[in-house]
């Protein structure tokens, strides 16, 4: 492998590697100008050349692993274009928000491509060294961005919550992957699958090192019980970030904790599918239960978004041969739709919230269809989505999840989803019942920059997209389940 | 070469949206302007398709056009798809040329409502959207490759009936007849569901499509073992061909849909929507072939649904209502071509009538205007003075309804009645009476409405309507007119009949047909010129010069008159027998199951989940320290579920 070749197949990175450090310099040109107008076109643009440049990479099927630690697969590949494009989307809403709120822009803009690099890298990374660098490269990006809008009291609550609980998760990380080193001598992923499957005295522990290791990166997915600064966070950060948060930044959790337990952890696989069934099920109550109650619908999407894990997770218990039906494929194709979805659900809020002076109480979306009809179909049809109701995207990711389950004999667990589904319908259709059934209390319409407005037709658009044109999604997704590394599955 | 078939669809699509998203702005002569180019384009497509067609050899005339592959489940796959074949473009061509008349002509009807008031340019907007919508869905229909794309484009022709008929919501009345016409096709619409469904589970594998060659062709390769399923599919068909083609039992809602704006009932329930039926059938005939039994009871609704639609037109006074009544009659005409296996004479007078059927409507919709709503004939007369073209295209329309020799109407009910006789003198016979009764009120209405003194302040002041409503009549007149000679009978040569070979590769399968002799088809075609002139002559008698034999002879079936002008009471007995019934049930239902069992789950569910998540909240205090903890006591917890459990 020459320079070239690595050059070519971290492409992706290196241009939001440069990227970054690209918009910090703009931005240092032209700060006072145009309030970051700039350099959030460079980060965008930076963004879309990376996702092409992955597009690129995909076509070109590379299945090679760069310096022993970085796999550039399909898996992963999928994965980057993805969580690109939910940060660039991200990025375009968040220029108008930001504009008043903060004076560091560029910084702003720089961190969110940064965190894009980690994601880059975490998708990619089979080596427990690098996992845990990426986890925490995008841990310490997230905290600043959560906590950016300084001043502000939610925001700053938000990010140290966010801060120690991940501090608190990073350490039993490392904890976990310290046992799994010691347990087979290397800290390569495929290495560590091969060791535990010869057995051995010790190979209980690699329970106990799983455990660990799935707390440590559970909670990049916000799965239940370790969740809650979640709900918190989403709710104090500033809006975008939420929807980074809860979308770009839990998909990576999911891939990560995909490939380590599938290249990993393939042994126990038998165990794990028990537990994450037990998990899956409790983070699907107890987010749609919490739903329920909720009265600021901010705060709302927060608990949906770990109900949505749940279900999210259902794809990896279920995980299987089967070519229609294979799990993992559903964990892909929900993730995917659900970056759109959830991403346009937050976004909404921003109007939302300028209009109240920051509330995004239920009230606040009384009468919305006839004071702004546009807005209230758009969020009724992100709501929809995310209640799995067709022809969205989440019906398709709803769908081909609990096909899996149901496919895999698991009866039961296939129930309990679908009580979920119920308990979460009641709470986001109560949305579009205040939206056209309720009274105004607020009077006048709501305005919707342009740049808002493009992002949330995109979302709109690719919502109904895979909804509709399942088949085309899913051919995708099924060619990108192959994980470099042979995994037994 | 047909590839471009799907621009067919682009033209009314593209109307509809320029009307919806712009309409507002363009003012009424714009919008009017674009839906009627929409539906014109559409028909220039269908004359390029035909002529595409023309220029194939003869049995390679069945083109598939695929747009996007639909449903697509391991081996079984329902594709989008556009079958162009004779019939769907005789279909096409109708749908679009008499549509676009009718476009045309309700640009300027349209200008006011039916009281003659400035109709809102927001109103005048919506007609014309759900007039292209409707252009849509029926080309949707009749150029459907599959019966699921069928039923796509078979319910959206129901939509737009509905929106439609109930056009004058503010109306109680109308707002009834869009819900009647909708509830009485969705009884029609679930024997369509049920009967795909059944093709689906019968021959879904075997196909492996929906895709009509390829059922028939599985239909036809599982022989006399289907024969029973194929008699009950047919059957549920023909349920569904009944309602959207206003037989009995279903032809009710047809009478009231004369609510709606007088261009919809010329274009949907008398041109175009109600002949759905015929044509499913006719596209359908390889199934229907495969059971007799349904055959005979398709012939039999038809010529039972002719008679009594005729009775009941005799005694009717409001002139909208005679031609609704005629409209079912002469369906049940088109009903009996395709029962005696004539489907091309089925066809053909489905041709022929959509041009007098349109022409008369339209014309019925000049003379509401000029009456400034008025429509009871009894309340009219003298208008011929009043109103010559008009008078003329009415008479024109009626006299092919009539079966006046040599016109339109004549040829298609000679053609389905020949072919009746060969099948069963019978049928034959109830036809043949029936059109005894079409010339007879045709002329009613005629004489009634046009001639003699003017009977009301209104038609005293009437007037004839302006040139944007009656010269686009001229070209439904010519079709009434001279339509008929694309069909003419084997008397006249062997390659006469232009429709009959034009459609001859869709029904080539058929069985040999029986072919009767010249003499007795030269006898019939005597027999059906003579029993037109005579029934016209009885009204003219009647009518006229009020002789008094003629009403003597009314006078003969006064009794049945309560009977007719109760429509044979078939509303009262479904209301008493059906509604009713049914209303009792659901209220029981709502009562007991609604209010007691199921609200009282329902709500006891929910207030418990409800009371659930109340707890489960409380445990995010929003404290650190218990966050922590709780992660921690998770991992335990995780952990110890293992070694417990697991291991």
């Amino acid at each position: 492998m020459n320079v070239s070749d690595i050059i070519r197949l971290l492409s992706p990175e290196l241009i939001l590697l440069i990227t970054g450090f690209v918009v910090i310099g703009v931005d240092l040109a032209r700060r006072r100008e145009d309030e970051g107008r700039t350099a959030a076109a460079v980060a965008v643009v930076g963004l879309i050349l990376a996702a092409l440049a992955a597009i690129f990479l995909y076509f070109s099927s590379p299945n090679q692993i760069v310096f022993y630690t970085m796999a550039i697969d399909l898996y992963g590949l999928f994965f980057k274009v993805a969580a690109f494009i939910g940060v660039a989307l991200v990025i375009i809403a968040s220029v108008n928000y930001m504009a008043g709120r903060s004076k560091f822009l560029g910084e702003f803009y720089a961190l969110l491509v940064f965190a894009a690099l980690a994601i880059s890298v975490l998708v990619s990374a089979t080596n427990l060294i690098l996992i845990y660098i990426g986890i925490e490269f995008l841990s310490i990006t997230s905290y600043i961005l959560t906590g950016f809008l300084r001043g502000n009291e939610r925001s700053e609550e938000a990010a140290i919550k966010y801060f120690l609980y991940g501090a608190s998760a990073g350490a039993i990380l490392l904890f976990g992957m310290s046992l799994l080193f010691g347990l087979t001598g290397t800290t390569d992923l495929a290495a560590v699958g091969k060791a535990l499957e010869a057995g051995g005295d010790m190979h209980w522990l690699g329970l106990v090192a799983l455990v660990l290791v799935l707390a440590g990166l559970g909670y990049k997915a916000s799965l239940v019980p370790f969740h809650q600064w979640a709900p918190d966070t989403y709710d104090g950060a500033p809006t975008p970030i939420s929807a980074f948060l809860s979308t770009a930044s839990k998909a990576a959790g999911f891939a990560i904790v995909g490939r380590v337990f599938l290249v990993a952890f393939s042994d126990f696989h038998p165990e794990w599918t028990q537990v994450l069934a037990a998990i899956a099920v409790l983070t699907m109550f107890l987010g749609n239960l919490t739903a329920l109650k909720q009265k600021s619908v901010k705060r709302m999407l927060a608990y949906s978004s770990i109900g949505q894990a749940g279900y999210i997770l259902l794809g990896l218990v279920a995980v299987s041969n089967d070519p229609t039906f294979g799990g993992v494929n559903g964990l892909m194709i929900y993730l995917f739709g659900y970056i759109f979805t959830n991403v346009g659900a937050f976004l909404l809020l921003l109007p939302i919230e300028k209009k109240s002076g920051g509330s995004t109480d239920m009230e606040q979306f009384d009468g919305l269809a006839t004071r702004a009809p546009g807005l209230a179909l758009l969020m009724s049809l992100f709501l929809i989505s995310l209640a799995g109701i067709p022809p969205t995207a989440g019906f398709i990711g709803k769908f081909y999840v609990f096909a899996s389950v149901i496919n895999q004999r698991m009866i039961v667990l296939g129930a309990l989803a679908a009580v979920n589904t119920v308990i979460a319908a009641f709470y986001y259709l109560n949305v579009i019942r205040h939206m056209y059934f309720a009274e105004s209390a607020v009077e006048g319409g709501v305005t919707v920059g342009r740049g808002l407005m493009t992002v949330l037709a995109i979302n709109a658009i690719m919502v109904l997209a895979i909804g509709i044109f399942a088949q085309f999604f899913m051919t995708w997704v099924n060619s990108s389940l192959a994980l470099v590394t042979a995994s037994g599955f | 070469m047909l590839s471009f078939a799907w621009i067919i669809l682009v033209f009314p699509a593209l109307g509809l949206l320029i009307n919806w998203i712009f309409g507002k702005r363009m003012g009424k002569s714009y919008i009017a302007l674009v839906a009627s180019a929409a539906v014109f384009a559409s028909f220039l497509t269908a004359v390029g398709l035909a002529a595409g067609l023309a220029a194939l050899p003869a049995d390679a005339r069945a083109v598939t056009v695929p747009l996007w592959s639909w449903i697509h489940i391991g081996d079984f796959q329902v594709d989008f798809a556009l079958l162009i074949d004779p019939l769907s473009v005789v279909m096409a061509l109708v749908v679009t040329g008499v549509g676009f008349i009718i476009h045309w002509y309700a640009a300027t009807y349209m200008l006011v409502d039916d009281h003659h008031r400035e109709l809102s340019l927001r109103m005048y907007g919506r007609f014309f959207i759900y007039l292209n919508f409707f252009i849509l869905m029926m080309l949707t229909l009749v150029l459907a490759n599959n019966y699921l794309q069928l039923y796509v484009g078979w319910e959206g022709v129901g939509v737009a009936s509905y929106l439609l008929i109930s056009f004058w919501f503010y109306k109680p009345s109308a707002a009834d007849a869009g819900k009647k016409a909708f509830i009485v096709n969705r009884v029609g619409d679930f024997g369509m569901a049920l009967a795909i469904m059944w093709l689906f589970f019968l021959f879904g594998k075997e196909a492996g499509s929906l895709a009509f060659a390829d059922i028939f062709h599985a239909a036809e390769g599982a022989g006399a073992a289907a024969a029973g399923a194929m008699t009950g599919i047919t059957l549920l068909l023909l349920l569904a061909a009944t309602g959207k083609s206003a037989q009995i039992p279903l032809f009710v809602w047809l009478p009231d849909a004369m609510e709606g704006p007088t261009p919809v009932s010329a274009l949907i329930h008398a041109a175009t929507m109600v002949t759905a039926g015929v044509y499913m059938i006719a596209r359908s005939h390889p199934l229907f072939e495969m059971a007799p039994t349904t055959m005979a009871v398709v012939a039999w609704i038809g010529a039972l649904t002719a008679l009594m639609a005729a009775s009941i037109a005799i005694v009717q006074t409001d002139l909208k209502r005679i031609l609704a009544y005629s409209t079912i009659s002469q369906l049940g005409y088109m009903f009996l071509g395709v029962g005696v296996g004539a489907f091309t004479a089925g066809i053909f007078h489905l041709m022929t009538h959509a041009f007098f059927k349109a022409l008369l409507f339209l014309t019925a919709g000049s003379v509401m205007h000029a009456m400034h709503g008025e429509l009871n004939i009894d309340l009219m007369g003298g208008l011929k003075q009043k109103m010559p073209k008009t008078y003329w295209q009415f008479l024109i329309g009626a006299a092919a309804l009539a079966g006046f020799p040599l016109l339109a109407g004549f040829w298609s009910k000679d053609a389905i009645l020949y072919e009746a006789f060969l099948k069963s003198p019978l049928l034959w016979g109830v036809g043949i009476f029936t059109a005894l009764l079409t010339a007879f009120y045709s002329f009613r209405a005629v004489f009634r409405a046009f001639h003699g003194d003017p009977r009301s302040e209104h038609a005293e002041h009437a007037h004839e309507q302006s040139p944007g409503m009656t010269f686009p009549l001229w070209f439904l007149v010519i079709g009434s007119l001279f339509a008929g000679l694309l069909g003419l009978p084997a008397l006249f040569g062997e390659h006469v009949n232009v429709l009959g070979n034009w459609l001859a590769p869709v029904f080539a399968d058929l069985e040999g047909e029986v072919h009767g002799s010249e003499g007795l088809e030269l006898t019939l075609f005597l027999v059906s010129s003579g029993v037109a002139l005579l029934g016209i002559f009885i009204a003219y008698a009647r009518y006229i010069p009020e002789w008094g034999w003629a009403k003597a002879l009314q006078r003969l079936f006064s009794r049945l008159q309560p009977v007719l002008e109760n429509k044979y009471c078939v509303d009262e007995i479904y209301m008493a027998a059906i509604v009713n019934p049914l209303r009792r049930l659901a209220e029981g239902f709502y009562q007991l199951g609604d209010g007691c069992i199921i609200e009282g789950i329902v709500n006891g569910v929910g207030a418990v989940t409800v009371r659930a998540g109340g707890y489960v909240a409380r445990m995010q205090t929003g404290v650190l320290g218990m966050y922590a903890l709780s992660f921690f006591v998770g991992v335990v917890l995780v952990l110890l579920w293992f070694l417990l459990f697991v291991t």
